[in-house]
């Protein structure tokens, strides 16, 4: 795990993709990591193909969540709230493309569960555990 | 701190290491275990693990009940353990009940006690330091029974603001306090807030979780009324703690958790109970575990408290040193600082990497710490903390841990380009 806190991942923490908050937003959610309290919230503008046209998000937390947030808000622009509610755990490892202990899994995947969330208006499951 | 004291420390707790099995692994990428998370579970000598194997490969068996030899033994050796539980703090076997953990114990008075004895609008008192188990359950007892919370405050760096205390304890029925922080290791004056709640009427309730396993504790010098402790951070198995009460509250508190055991003569329709302790000890208890406490604080008082803290308070100092090297480096360590007024925990931050980024590269180290807000999450918003990383010492830490907490430190500060 030498190579785990890659540059890029440092870049995304230090410097977030799509940060902020929308105007009435189409769709909105929020939630903890339970283990270390990480939070993060995501506003979606849709189109009427159900696409997303705009993205931002808040958060604080450690650099694995988000930066693992940030870089799905770059991700995600352009899918459908289907397609989103439908992203597997590996869009997120294969973005952050690093190994992530167990332990740290939970920090890797709350952007994820926070963004379906957002899709599906109500609250996901953990990624991880389905 | 004498010198004459630290070399006596230093040569009673030398070979300490060698007795905790543990500590001569490795991890999987070949590390060095290098265990500075004491606050959350002590690490548990050959002693205590062969105490338990023993148990149940000689004379397992359940206690009070079987009239056989293995179950007069598992019997003599449970009651025997209790004995020495209590003889480590001063106390009566009488006045020891065996728990879970300090959670259950500090449970266990305030569902027994709290919801006899509180009324509506009286006050329980309790710090701003609590952990969640000393926090939670009076909350949730004052919603039952209309009672208030109050709380006093700390400073900044975690210290207690004693100045008001005696007008704090106006109407306090009940004062709910920490012995040691789990968050800061500040070292709360106990006695004298003792003192001064039983002036005003109030009973003292002490949280011993990171008291008893690292200072000398003399229930009868702190005059305190409960004092609530857990094994498995003193080198006993998890899942074993201990409440001390003055005899004569036990004896007038209604059962907690009922069932068998705790009876005296049980009909269809009603029950008188067992004396104390064992009216608060229904069920069959955790007697391996008991057993293996009773070792462990055998172990301990070898070693002797007085020289425990001696040592730790050199660890503390040494490290309070050896982290200065990282403060240009954006290290930030809370609380008071200064080794006489902590014990053996210490929180704190390295520059922007938050706590659990920090623990994640130590681990690569072989290097355990604590992140996170140490289940003191009040403390955390209030000190306007979003996690910190907390490295806390014990009997077997020398200051080769420390060295290596500090390299890796570093490391963490390269990788983070701080």
């Amino acid at each position: 795990m030498d190579d785990f806190y890659r540059d890029y991942i440092l870049d995304h923490y230090r410097n977030p993709r799509n940060v902020g908050h929308l105007d009435d937003p189409d769709a909105a959610a929020e939630d903890t990591n339970p283990l270390c309290g990480d939070s993060v919230r995501i506003e979606l503008r849709v189109d009427g193909d159900r696409r997303v046209r705009e993205i931002r998000f808040t958060g604080k937390g450690c650099a694995i969540s988000q930066a693992s947030t940030s870089m799905l808000t770059e991700t995600v622009k352009g899918m459908t709230l289907d397609e989103i509610a439908a992203l597997p755990k590996e869009t997120v490892l294969e973005n952050i493309g690093i190994g992530i202990s167990p332990t740290r899994m939970k920090c890797a995947m709350l952007g994820l569960r926070v963004l379906k969330s957002a899709a599906i208006g109500r609250l996901a499951d953990w990624p991880d555990e389905t | 701190m004498s010198t004459h004291t630290a070399a006596a420390s230093a040569s009673t707790l030398a070979h300490v290491r060698d007795d905790f099995p543990i500590l001569s692994t490795t991890t999987t990428r070949g590390k060095r275990l290098v265990y500075l998370d004491s606050a959350a579970t002590s690490q548990k000598p050959r002693a205590v693990i062969d105490a338990l194997s023993r148990f149940y490969e000689e004379y397992n068996a359940n206690i009070h009940r079987g009239v056989y030899e293995i179950a007069a033994r598992a019997t003599d050796a449970y009651e025997s353990a209790r004995a020495a539980v209590a003889g480590f703090i001063g106390a009566d076997s009488r006045e020891i009940v065996f728990t879970r953990n300090a959670t259950e114990a500090i449970n266990l008075v305030a569902y027994s006690w709290g919801r006899s004895s509180l009324r509506p609008g009286d006050v329980i008192l309790l710090s701003e330091l609590e952990h969640h188990s000393n926090l939670v359950p009076w909350q949730r007892v004052a919603a039952e029974r209309g009672a208030q919370l109050r709380f006093i405050p700390v400073d900044e760096h975690g210290e207690l603001l004693l100045s008001d205390l005696d007008s704090l304890l106006d109407g306090v029925r009940l004062v709910a306090i920490t012995h040691v922080s789990n968050t800061l290791g500040v070292m709360v004056p106990v006695r004298q807030i003792a003192e001064r709640a039983h002036a005003a009427g109030a009973v003292v309730l002490v949280d011993g979780a990171q008291g008893a396993p690292h200072l000398p504790v003399d229930v009868r010098a702190l005059d305190v009324d409960f004092y609530a402790f857990s094994g498995h951070k003193m080198l006993a198995p998890t899942g074993i703690g201990a409440l001390y009460g003055k005899r004569a509250l036990l004896e007038e508190m209604p059962p907690f958790l009922s069932g068998g055991d705790m009876i005296r003569t049980v009909s269809y329709r009603q029950t008188t109970y067992n004396e104390v302790p064992w009216k608060f000890e229904a069920g069959t208890d955790s007697v391996g575990d008991a057993i293996a406490f009773g070792e462990a604080v055998a172990y301990l008082r070898r070693l002797g408290m007085e020289n425990v803290r001696a040592h730790e308070r050199a660890l503390t100092a040494y490290a309070l040193e050896r982290l200065d090297e990282l403060v240009p480096r954006g290290l930030t360590i809370y609380g008071p600082r200064d080794p006489d007024r902590i014990s053996g925990v210490l929180s704190f931050n390295l520059g922007d990497v938050h706590a659990h980024d920090v623990a994640s590269i130590l681990d690569t180290d072989g290097v355990c710490i604590r992140a996170g807000h140490h289940c003191t999450m009040p403390l955390m918003d209030k000190m306007g903390w979003t996690a910190t990383a907390r490295a806390s010492f014990y009997i077997y830490n020398d200051e080769s841990d420390i060295d290596a907490l500090v390299a890796s430190l570093r490391k963490a500060a390269d990788i983070f380009k701080l």
